[in-house]
């Protein structure tokens, strides 16, 4: 699907669009604003150069400054309304039975849960948030450690996720397309690896995406995915991944029952492919030093088919 | 134009002149910046008491129970005994002043001596508060704001106690002379600063968690 | 004014050398020691505070290098969070205050016709305490242990348990040392300028300059105590275990920002108006007349320092507020643009009704008007809580910070240097050489920061050590590094003038300027008494207004350090004290106060045992030297003269 570059002056939803209109708006003030003053002060200078003007002419001054002063309150007065009806605008988008998803901040990715009213059938995934086109969508946010932020500007400004607090962001996206964002709090020596993908797709498919992630990880087929399942099954991996329908149920690190079908693996830093899973894989604290995921001593031939292993898993 | 610069030395000026050399060395009170000086130091370390004890309330609506269930709120009798033994402090420390702006050295003494008296006794007592709050700083944050707040407040009963105690010792010793009675009357008002400073930190120490 | 004796002066030629011995500083590395003249001690700031700004600038090339393309695997993210944390904490902390204060150490005093800075061995000690800091910050580093969490290090993140390393703890400590100086220079600052005016010199008649000083002194007795107890309670929550900012003990993560931010909006402020009062004071020399709207400006520095304390939580809008408490912020943001804007305009209608003249430091005032204007617009945009949530954390606001900052404070400091440069050394700088330092840094600054704001608009967030190739982030990255060299350049070429003018500039004479202010009265340089016959003032600019028979004040004593205290709101004259001498105290103590600091980022018993050096400089401090010692005892104990507070002066009126 399209991959949107990210833009906070390109929206492809409502939340994004009302803050593009007050960005317009206030640019365009700003602007004129600029010409203005520097006019005036250019002018000042390139007038003709003559004695001072007297004392009494400053009366004349004073009810220019003065006007000047009550034109800066009014102006900017309108702009605080513009901005309060934003915010309102903002605020108001809402649906009583909106797809809502939590999303748990970690350092370096995210942990991402579709909430359902039967728990077996929630769904867990990670660092790609997928939505259905142009329905509200309600995120819950909070982190499990240290405060991050979640941004993705094609869709709506950002919001911090602190721990001990969640809290709610609205959006919606009108186009399909995949939106890129990035965690926007300084959360340590990986915060410039902390990317995530919002994938915006028609109802229908948003049902199959989801359907889809609920069921247990694919059995491996071929030699090379078996012998990677089971390198897996020996390694420390298991100690902080869960692939449902496995003996692996740690809940550290990502969930990878469907690593397969995500376009980017650690946390949008490297594509979903058997080359992109064997870099990771060989050596993660090259990709992203300082991340939490050790190096693991592993045989070439096992990396190799972990990766295939790994890619399989739609 | 008026610009007596250094190659001016060389040329008597004459001009108008304002004498004030018949001024008085020094003064008292707000006229004096020694004044000005202690209450840029009272205006900095109110600002640090009002910001704690912002800090205690905030702290205070982000839980439900308060102090968090298992804690009782500190005892109320060293805390209650220190704020009456403080504020008659202000008597020796009002006629320590009194007696500093009559320039009345056998006074002064006297009374610092008898503010030293009533700071070892406020300072002893407040080692028995810190031992009755009834929760280590360690606990929870609750704790560590109580902890912060009279620890605060002890850092500065003990700096006046030490400020005050110099002091005593210079009356006694000399070099004496009058401008030493402007610093012994602006220790006063550092000294009022820290007993009325603790009014509102006993309220909140002690009151608030039995109250909110 | 109370009748002025008409009195002939004698000649002056001995008591004029008699006062220069007395005010003299001691020769030597001794005298650098025991300094306790603004002059030395202001001139020392303002070097010092420039190396800082050079060593943030060396971090600040770094970090353009490493980001000039994507991926770059020059610098690790290890390496340059330090980097990057150690940046910001420079110049915020290191530079941009200090710089001010150390300005107005000098300045203040001359400006208001007094022979020294109020306690002057308390603004000694200042310096040292701040010096401490400078090397104290810098030795970290450069063992690898420099703070690396940004220039305010958050909670959770700085809490030991996310970062083990000592490295918040220099940074929560260098704090301290930073806001104990500044503190302290502000009470100097304040009483200087209510206590020790000329006589006549009432307040409507106080210069510009010195009302941003002290608007910005109060601003930092306010404010500062906010981030002292924010960085202890971290220290204490890293050291022994207490939990402000620990959820899961009932902390909270926000108690910290709210903190800082108290402190961190208003330090924007404190930044700010010393430069609008240096703006302001170059804008009456360079347009020939007195600055049009005295009082507006004033009422504008007043309403500013007011309304700066109420916008703190716009920096916390991404946390999720209710949506009264943002509009308020959102509202509070927006007004405060008002009195700054109506500076502006007097600004202009002063060059409207003069008689504008470029010299370098109206170019430098030049780049002030158009930079920190452009900052003052996106300020606006992100103080409106909507618009807010996309910006905020962005290279947008790394945009705004330098446009403000760069603009509001340096672009001012560079015309202050190249304005003042004559009055500190006798020497004038190559205009040549100022108009190219000005173009280069101007050009580079444009180059290297407008870019950001499109770089935030693009998604680009701040403190990331490198980024993908696919965000499309790497040209316009290039653009800005490139634009680094130009700002570099541009400095170096201020340094070689500022030295070629120190060594060869031409001679500079009183007032080369033909300014209005009382620096401009004396000496260049000052003499060590500052005015060898203080001065009286009739109006408002001194220079311009005195009559020719201005009286000036006789009667203070030559043999000791007399200084003449004035009333607070007419400057009438009231009493006089005797100034301390040079003295190493102050020394001491910093290097005691420096000890207990440093120890206590290891053990909390640095405190009790490091206060007892401390209590000991101090108590030599403060200790009165005996007659014979070269104490005087001018005064001795006798029936009381010194007046209280409701008296006529004893002695009587003169």
């Amino acid at each position: 699907m399209l991959g949107i570059a990210p833009s906070v002056l390109d929206p492809a939803g409502p939340q994004a669009a009302h803050i593009s209109s007050l960005w317009w708006l206030m640019f365009w003030v700003a602007t004129a604003v600029f010409v203005l003053v520097l006019g005036f002060l250019l002018a000042a200078f390139l007038r003709r150069p003559r004695a001072r003007v007297p004392i009494t002419a400053d009366r004349t001054l004073t009810r220019a400054v003065a006007a000047s002063a009550v034109v800066t309150a009014l102006i900017l007065f309108g702009l605080l309304v513009a901005s309060m009806w934003t915010s309102r605008a903002i605020a108001s988008l809402g649906a009583a039975s909106a797809v809502t998803v939590n999303v748990t901040g970690h350092q370096f990715w995210w942990e991402i849960e579709y909430e359902d009213a039967v728990p077996s059938r929630r769904v867990t995934t990670a660092n790609e948030i997928h939505i259905p086109v142009g329905r509200p969508v309600v995120l819950k946010v909070t982190s499990r450690d240290v405060i991050h932020s979640f941004w993705a500007p094609n869709l709506h400004g950002k919001r911090d996720l602190v721990p001990g607090i969640t809290s709610a962001i609205w959006l919606q996206a009108d186009q399909p397309a995949v939106y890129r964002g990035q965690c926007a709090e300084f959360c340590g020596r990986q915060h410039a690896h902390m990317a995530f993908e919002v994938v915006a797709e028609p109802q229908a498919q948003f049902d199959a995406w989801l359907d889809a992630q609920r069921q247990p990880s694919i059995a491996p087929a071929g030699d090379a995915a078996i012998r990677g399942r089971d390198a897996f099954m020996r390694a420390q991996c298991i100690l902080c991944h869960t692939i449902r329908g496995t003996g692996a149920g740690a809940l550290v690190g990502p969930d990878l029952t469907h690593v397969g079908s995500r376009g980017k693996i650690a946390s949008g830093t490297l594509p979903t492919t058997a080359a992109g899973l064997a870099q990771w894989l060989r050596d993660p604290q090259h990709i992203k030093p300082g991340n939490q995921m050790p190096p693991s001593p592993l045989a070439d031939g096992d990396v190799q088919a972990m990766a295939v292993y790994l890619e399989s898993l739609k | 134009m008026m610009s007596p610069s250094a190659s001016a030395i060389s040329r008597p000026a004459r001009r108008p002149a304002i004498d004030v050399s018949r001024l008085a060395p020094g003064a008292f009170g707000y006229r004096s910046i020694m004044f000005w000086g202690t209450l840029g130091i009272i205006f900095i370390e109110g600002m640090a008491f009002a910001l704690t004890i912002g800090a205690y309330f905030y702290l205070r609506t982000r839980v439900h129970n308060w102090p968090p269930a298992g804690t009782v709120p500190p005892d109320l009798l060293w805390g209650t005994v220190n704020t009456v033994v403080l504020l008659v402090s202000t008597i020796p420390n009002e006629l320590t002043k009194k007696a500093a702006e009559r320039i009345d050295l056998r006074s002064v003494r006297l009374w610092l001596v008898v503010c030293m008296v009533s700071g070892a006794l406020f300072n002893a007592i407040r080692v028995l508060e810190f031992m009755s709050l009834n929760v280590s700083w360690t606990s929870d944050a609750y704790g560590s704001v109580v902890w912060l707040l009279l620890g605060l407040h002890t850092t500065h009963i003990v700096t006046d106690f030490l400020d005050t105690g110099v002091l005593t010792v210079l009356m006694f010793t000399g070099p004496v002379e009058e401008r030493r009675f402007v610093d012994v009357a602006e220790n006063s008002v550092y000294w009022y600063f820290v007993v009325l400073a603790w009014l509102p930190i006993y309220v909140v120490i002690y009151w608030a968690p039995r109250l909110i | 004014m109370s009748a002025a004796s008409d009195r002939e002066l004698p000649p002056l030629l001995e008591d004029a050398a008699r006062l220069e011995r007395t005010w003299a500083e001691q020769p030597g590395l001794v005298g650098w020691l025991t300094s306790v003249d603004h002059k030395s001690i202001g001139i020392r700031y303002l070097v010092t505070a420039f190396v800082m700004f050079l060593a943030g600038g060396v971090l600040a090339a770094l970090m353009r290098l490493q980001l000039s393309r994507p991926e770059n695997p020059l610098i690790g993210p290890d390496l340059y969070n330090q980097i990057f944390a150690t940046h910001g904490t420079t110049m915020m902390f290191l530079f941009a205050v200090p710089v001010m204060q150390g300005l107005g150490i000098y300045l203040v005093p001359l400006m208001v016709g007094a022979r020294n800075i109020a306690f002057p061995r308390l603004v000694a000690f200042s310096y040292w305490i701040y010096l401490a800091g400078c090397v104290f910050l810098y030795a970290s580093f450069l063992m690898n242990t420099g703070p690396d969490l940004g220039w305010f290090e958050y909670p959770p993140l700085s809490e030991q348990i996310y970062t083990a390393t000592r490295r918040p703890d220099v940074w929560a400590q260098l704090i301290t040392f930073t806001e104990v100086g500044s503190l302290s220079v502000a009470v100097a600052i304040i009483t200087t300028a209510f206590k020790m005016r000329a006589p006549g010199m009432s307040l409507d008649r106080v210069p510009i300059f010195v009302w941003a000083e002290v608007v910005t002194s109060f601003m930092v007795i306010f404010a500062m105590p906010a981030v002292m107890l924010a960085s202890t309670a971290l220290i204490l929550d890293r050291l022994v275990s207490t939990h402000f900012f620990d959820v899961d003990r009932g902390g909270d993560a926000l108690l910290f920002q709210h903190l800082f931010w108290f402190f961190g909006h208003p330090e924007v402020y404190i930044i700010f108006l010393p430069g609008t009062g240096i703006v302001s004071t170059l804008v009456g020399t360079f347009a020939r007349r007195p600055v049009f709207g005295y009082l507006a400006i004033v009422l504008s520095l007043v309403s500013t320092a007011f309304i700066g304390f109420g916008l703190w939580v716009h920096h916390m809008f991404a946390t999720g507020l209710p949506q009264l408490g943002a509009s308020f912020f959102t509202a509070a943001s927006i007004i405060v643009a008002i009195p700054t804007g109506l500076q502006f305009f007097c600004w202009i209608g002063t060059f409207w009704n003069g008689v504008p003249t470029i010299r370098t430091p109206s170019l430098w005032l030049f780049g002030f008007f158009s930079v920190f204007l452009l900052g003052g617009l996106t300020g606006v945009m992100l103080g409106a809580e909507a618009l807010n949530s996309q910006i905020h954390d962005t290279y947008f606001v790394v945009a705004h910070l330098h446009y403000v900052l760069i603009g509001g404070a340096v672009f001012p400091l560079f015309a202050a240097f190249s304005y003042w440069f004559p009055k500190m050394t006798g020497r004038m700088m190559s205009a040549r050489l100022g108009a190219w330092s000005f173009g280069l840094f101007f050009t580079g600054f444009n180059l290297t920061f407008f870019p950001m704001h499109v770089l935030g608009l693009h998604g680009m967030p701040r403190r990331v050590y490198t980024y993908l190739p696919e965000t499309g982030w790497g040209t316009l990255n290039l653009v800005a590094s490139a634009g680094a060299v130009f700002l570099a350049l541009g400095v170096t070429v201020f340094i070689v003038d500022a030295v070629w003018a120190l060594a060869a500039g031409a001679e500079a004479g009183d007032n080369p300027w033909e300014a209005s202010t009382l620096e401009w009265a004396t000496s260049s340089p000052p003499p060590n008494s500052n005015f060898i016959e203080p001065p009286t003032v009739a109006g408002r600019d001194p220079i311009w207004d005195n009559p020719p028979d201005q009286p000036v004040v006789v009667g203070l004593r030559t043999d000791v350090r007399d200084v003449l205290i004035t009333h607070v709101l007419d400057a009438e004259p009231d009493h006089r004290i005797e100034f301390p001498d040079p003295s190493i105290w102050p020394f001491l103590t910093a290097l005691a106060s420096t000890a207990l600091f440093v120890g206590s980022i290891f053990t909390p018993w640095a405190v009790v045992y490091g206060a007892v050096p401390v209590f000991i400089t101090m108590v030599g401090w403060f200790w009165p030297k005996k007659p014979d010692e070269g104490g005087t005892q001018l005064w001795p104990i006798r029936h009381r003269t010194l007046p209280m507070p409701n008296e006529a002066p004893a002695g009587g009126t003169p």
